[in-house]
């Protein structure tokens, strides 16, 4: 089996978990009419609290915890700005950035006094990576002992969890009363209204789903990925996964496959630098790293069609008297 | 306050177009303070990155112990504040103006041209100005030393380089890490990955251990960092791995005991602490000072975390190339000088 290929892989899937956590969160958040620019700060504090937590805690589990309370918070901050206030979707989303920037900074520097950073974690204090049952057994097999071994096996807990998540999602909100009510939220609030639900607490209870998503999506960045919160450290993961939801146009298994794409590519950045091609030479690292940026464009520009967004994404339902 | 005062009563008397006076005032306010009023700004990795700008970070700490002179820390936090701090900094009376690392250069060019009085010392890059003292290592040298230890202690016969943002700078570091790995070993293959071409570069963990990873997969048992704040992620996913890493800038050997072989040192807190001496004995200059093996001003770390690490024989093999490279016998070829590697 092409090891450059599986590695390839391998390295598609630790980068591809943020993105689904936070991707899925915005799926959530925008069938049910509100936009979620907001997913990076989310994910942001929930990274600095993850490793706040474990540090402190000594366990990973109470970090995961503790990410997930604080992203929720934020995300139930988004709700009363833009549910309860019927404010300005995008400005609160920015908003929520904006602060999970500056108070990630804040309360490190007050906490830990090492410039915002938390402590390095130890193993005892992060997801470590799990070998699978049967690795022994399945290696003898050629090619699927290889795919088992390298590929599936070997992954810190969250990334296993990453793509259960997604089969469930698809299931809440297609096979659900709960789904059906979210879309049709989305859609057409005034519907809903008419049939005696409240609109709003539809979307608090999604955006509060965002935010448990998110906090997982954090704690991956900073407890298991990485064993360390550093300065914005999310490094745009939250706008990507953004750019997933559209590509997939909200689609569970859609936004999916463009996370798994966008990881790729950038997995594949890592690896093409320094790599002689015959007849061309060495490809330039500035041009890698725009691949995936240039792809997006012609892909966006010809190939998925036209991205139809929930009819009342963005608005905020107000009641007729 | 002193001096903030006369410059609100220079802004009255120019209302009243006097401006020469009140030129003059301003001069005479500067000129009456006894101790110099040093000051620092930081590069966009902030002053605890563990590395480049810690490193400057302890020698100016060292320097308000020694002295008990206050220094005044500016931390931008986007490239277009750095104009800003310097010349805010230069305005109010500070000098000399500590500048750190290569991205300042457009600010420092600017800040000393609209300050001509001031004395600036700027960290890792050239301005030409007669108020600019242009701070410079031979990081080629100090890199050769670690590609020594690298290849002694690789079993695979492949080692690794990370460095963080693409430019010259990083490549000399490269550069001298490869010289030194292929003096000590021809058959040595050598790995090497930059993190980007933005500063971000130099704070992305993230993305530092997947490099660190895939060079892992592909043969490396040592790897060398020399990307900032990215370090930490290259010596968290080294020592996942179980194999060697290289520090940079500070001496890192603690961030992951056993599994850091050691750290090239770059003495940049010596630089701010001279300059700041230098002024307050009035000895500052202008132009360059060039800090290689031979003035100490880079060299490798040996303390408690690698000491089992470090065989005699290693170490009498590093100390024979130092000496070799300090009395010229190794001439360790500069990226920057014609950039390119001849390895």
């Amino acid at each position: 089996m092409n090891e450059f290929l599986l590695n390839t892989l391998d390295a598609t899937l630790r980068y591809s978990t943020p993105l689904i956590f936070a991707s899925m969160a915005g799926l959530f958040s925008e069938r049910s009419g509100v936009v979620d620019i907001g997913l990076e700060g989310k994910m942001l504090i929930a990274a600095f609290i993850s490793a706040a937590a474990a540090s402190v805690f000594g366990s990973p589990w109470i970090g995961l915890g503790a990410a997930i309370i604080a992203s929720c918070i934020f995300a139930m901050v988004h709700g009363f700005a833009t549910i309860t206030h019927k404010g300005n979707q995008i400005v609160s989303g920015v908003a929520i950035n904006i602060m999970a920037s500056g108070l990630t900074m804040v309360l490190g520097l007050a906490w830990f006094k090492q410039g915002g950073q938390t402590p390095a974690l130890a193993n005892d204090e992060r997801f470590l990576s799990i070998t699978l049952p049967g690795v022994d057994i399945i290696d003898y097999i050629p090619i699927l002992g290889d795919i088992y071994r390298e590929l599936i096996s070997g992954h810190n807990i969250l990334v296993y969890l990453a793509l259960l998540i997604v089969p469930l999602v698809w299931w809440v909100v297609y096979r659900t009363r709960f789904g059906l009510r979210l879309r049709a939220v989305g859609e057409n609030p005034k519907a809903v209204d008419t049939a005696g639900l409240s609109v709003d607490r539809l979307r608090y209870k999604a955006l509060l789903i965002g935010g448990i998503l998110c906090g997982i999506g954090g704690a991956y960045i900073a407890t298991a990925h990485n064993a360390q919160f550093t300065k914005d450290m999310t490094a745009g993961a939250g706008f990507i996964a953004l750019a997933a939801l559209i590509f997939g146009k909200w689609r569970p298994y859609t936004v999916l496959s463009a996370c798994f794409l966008f990881s790729f590519l950038k997995a594949l950045e890592d690896r093409l630098q320094s790599v002689v091609i015959p007849g061309i030479g060495e490809i330039p690292v500035q041009f890698i790293e725009a691949t995936p940026y240039i792809l997006t464009v012609i892909l966006l520009a010809g190939f998925i069609g036209r991205a139809i967004p929930p009819k009342a994404v963005g608005e905020p339902y107000i009641k007729e008297l | 306050m002193k001096h903030t005062k006369s410059s609100r009563l220079g802004g009255l008397i120019k209302k009243t177009s006097l401006a020469l006076i009140a030129g003059a005032f301003v001069l005479s306010a500067s000129i009456a303070q006894a101790d110099i009023k040093p000051a620092v700004v930081y590069d966009i990795a902030g002053k605890n990155d563990q590395s480049f700008n810690e490193a400057v970070f302890v020698g100016i700490t060292k320097y308000m112990n020694d002295t008990g002179i206050a220094v005044t820390e500016l931390e931008p936090t986007n490239a277009a504040q750095v104009e800003q701090s310097l010349k805010k900094l230069a305005s109010r009376g500070y000098e000399p103006i500590v500048a750190v690392g290569f991205a300042m250069a457009n600010a420092v060019q600017a800040a000393a041209e609209a300050y001509p009085d001031t004395k600036f010392t700027l960290i890792d890059m050239v301005v030409g100005l007669p108020n600019v003292q242009n701070v410079l290592y031979k990081e080629h040298e100090g890199s050769f030393l670690v590609g020594v230890l690298a290849a002694m202690n690789s079993k695979t016969g492949t080692v690794g380089f990370i460095g963080g943002m693409d430019i010259p700078l990083i490549s000399r570091f490269e550069c001298g890490y490869k010289q030194g790995v292929k003096w000590q070993d021809s058959s040595m293959n050598v790995l090497a990955n930059m993190t980007g071409s933005t500063p971000a570069a130099f704070g992305n963990p993230s993305k530092g251990g997947e490099l660190t990873r895939t060079q892992i997969q592909n043969g490396a048992d040592v790897v060398y960092a020399a990307a900032g704040g990215t370090g930490s992620g290259v010596y968290q996913a080294a020592a996942d791995a179980g194999v060697l890493a290289i520090g940079v800038d500070s001496n890192q050997n603690w961030m992951q005991p056993g599994t850091m072989l050691t750290s090239m040192l770059k003495r940049v807190g010596e630089a701010a602490y001279d300059s700041y001496e230098a002024a307050n004995n009035g000895t500052w200059e202008a132009g360059f000072r060039i800090l290689g093996l031979a003035e100490d001003g880079v060299g490798w770390a040996l303390d408690e975390y690698n000491r089992d690490l470090i065989t005699p024989e290693m170490e009498a093999r590093v100390n024979e190339a130092r000496d070799a490279i300090i009395a010229g016998d190794i001439v360790v070829h500069d990226y920057m000088a014609d950039d390119s590697c001849p390895i």
